[in-house]
């Protein structure tokens, strides 16, 4: 693959990636947000095999193969299993701030993001780095945001994925020779974290009758009830 | 020169002539979506033959406003079309006079005029529509302005044929993630301005819920037949923006060639009925939304518009 095509196909997936993370902020449905994740999955997969295949770099491809096979397929797939099927139906997801305004301030995070960047691409040695260094930056911002706002169990996780995405994202362009045992590490990582909240958010829907965090500020006594 | 000036009076022609035929396939396509027959192609030109071979009535409370409205909703569309490139690749005689943000301007002037007539006439569902209409069009607003100054950076003008010039240039710049964002956010624009079923309903009758259709509720004869072309003649417009500066410049009549611009047209409208199957694909597969999400619809657009300014401006 030539170098210029590269760049600009990796810039395109960047692209993409950044509006998914924004899709996220601002998406109501829990499957709306499932499906934002899986697509933001691929997408960095995609990034990884982009920069791998070049200067060949088998850590990334290799780390693009894991994303693929844990991210869009396995981590759905125990959401899925641990909690029942109403959650998901579910139309509307309660935001504590609107979409619109929640979509402005993530755009002001996104601004900030590019600023924070751009200090360190000075150091960054690969042309990469300055697509990648301030989209995941700035993914990791959104989903920090996103869990702030959101007030239900399952976009939360969803959240805190997204967050571990962004790092990957930004992690594959700026240590493309990270050694291959802690990417696997952190790969698992994010299945046992899907798998504990999953089991969590299961029981607290058997116990509650619902998912919504916000509202599990007081406790009950079982007798009471 | 005669010969610009003679392409140009035939761009605005074929504007004129093409945009209800437009209209009619984007209606028939719909209906047959919908697994119905639906209304001819040619549907839309016998409703404006019928309109215009009426009479008309006007409330005794309107004022000149009221009557000068159809004329300058049909005709600022038409201004816009002397500027744009619909047939050719260079620009012809008028095109010096106003540059894509100057063609917003023109076409912002028929939306003004089209709120005040809605006032105008003291029907209670104008005033409604009209204040829909326009909070529409302000949500607009900033999305065409962040996408002008997007397009303005790349090609580092805002003229259309330079504009053009500069994305096919190479399929690095066509594939760049600027330019791909910005037509995401240009197609939602075309949704929000010409009434598409996530913002408005264009085949609604129930005037509780109309946005775009309630400015012509008042008029009737050749007023509501102007209206209803110059809709047409908008919707064509834009999407001749979309098409001929943003997305695929090709096929457009590169000399002065007579058989060349007139072998334009045919291709120009077969790239329209490509883009009329997406938006119909659109139309068909989402639901309208409610009217306060719009603003949601809008801000999803105008962040697109962003992200690819900011792609633009620190990526490259």
């Amino acid at each position: 693959m030539p170098h210029a095509l590269g760049s600009s196909l990796n810039a395109l997936v960047g692209g993409l990636f950044l509006l998914t993370s924004f899709a996220m902020v601002a998406t109501r449905q829990v499957r709306g947000c499932l499906r934002m994740f899986i697509y933001q999955s691929i997408l960095l997969a995609s990034s990884a095999f982009i920069i791998g295949v070049h200067p060949v770099y088998w850590h990334l491809i290799a780390v693009g193969m894991i994303n693929l096979l844990t991210k869009p397929i396995l981590i759905p797939w125990i959401l899925r299993r641990a909690m029942p099927g109403r959650i998901f139906t579910r139309r509307e997801v309660s935001l504590t701030i609107n979409a619109t305004t929640s979509l402005l301030i993530a755009l002001g995070l996104t601004v900030l993001s590019y600023f924070i960047a751009r200090p360190l691409l000075v150091t960054a040695h690969t042309n990469f780095a300055t697509v990648n260094l301030p989209i995941g930056i700035a993914g990791l911002l959104l989903g920090g945001y996103t869990l702030a706002v959101r007030r239900e169990a399952v976009p939360q996780l969803l959240a805190l994925l997204t967050m571990e995405n962004s790092a990957f994202y930004a992690g594959i362009a700026i240590a493309p020779n990270l050694p291959i045992i802690s990417e696997l590490a952190v790969a698992f990582d994010a299945l046992v974290l899907a798998f504990v909240v999953g089991l969590l958010t299961k029981l607290i829907h058997e116990r509650t009758g619902h998912t919504e965090v916000a509202r599990l500020t007081d406790l009950k006594e079982e007798a009471k009830q | 020169m005669t010969a610009k000036i003679l392409y140009n009076i035939l761009q605005v022609l074929v504007v004129m002539a093409f945009a209800p035929f437009m209209a009619g396939i984007n209606a028939r396509l719909k209906e047959i979506v919908q697994s119905k027959r639906g209304p001819s192609i040619f549907q839309p030109y016998r409703d404006l033959w019928k309109l215009f071979h009426k009479d008309e009535v006007v409330s005794e409370r309107a004022s000149w406003i009221f009557r000068v409205t159809p004329y300058v909703v049909f005709i600022a569309p038409l201004f816009v079309a002397m500027l744009i490139p619909v047939l050719t690749s260079y620009p012809l005689f008028f095109a010096f006079m106003g540059d894509m943000l100057g063609g917003g301007f023109i076409l912002a002037i028929a939306g003004f005029f089209a709120t005040l007539a809605a006032v105008d006439a003291g029907n209670p569902y104008g005033p409604m529509g009209a204040s829909r209409t326009r909070m529409v069009s302000f949500l607009v607003e900033p999305v065409f302005m962040v996408v002008f100054f997007t397009v303005s950076f790349v090609a580092g003008s805002t003229i259309p044929y330079i504009v053009q010039q500069q994305w096919v240039i190479s399929p690095a710049s066509f594939f760049a993630p600027s330019h791909i964002l910005i037509m995401l956010a240009f197609l939602m624009i075309i949704i929000a301005e010409t009434g598409r079923i996530p913002v408005d309903n264009p085949s609604g009758h129930f005037e509780l819920a109309m946005i775009d259709e309630s400015k012509g509720l008042e008029y009737s004869g050749t007023g509501a037949a102007l209206m209803k072309w110059g809709g047409e003649i908008k919707a064509f417009v834009l999407m001749c923006i979309f098409l001929n500066v943003l997305v695929a410049p090709w096929g457009l009549a590169g000399t002065g060639n007579v058989g060349a611009v007139f072998l334009a047209i045919p291709l120009v409208l077969m790239k329209m009925l490509g883009l009329i199957i997406v938006l119909v694909t659109i139309e068909s597969s989402l639901a309208k939304l409610r009217l306060f999400r719009i603003s949601e619809f809008l801000g999803a657009a105008f962040v697109t518009g962003v992200v690819a300014m900011i792609a633009r401006l620190f990526a490259l």
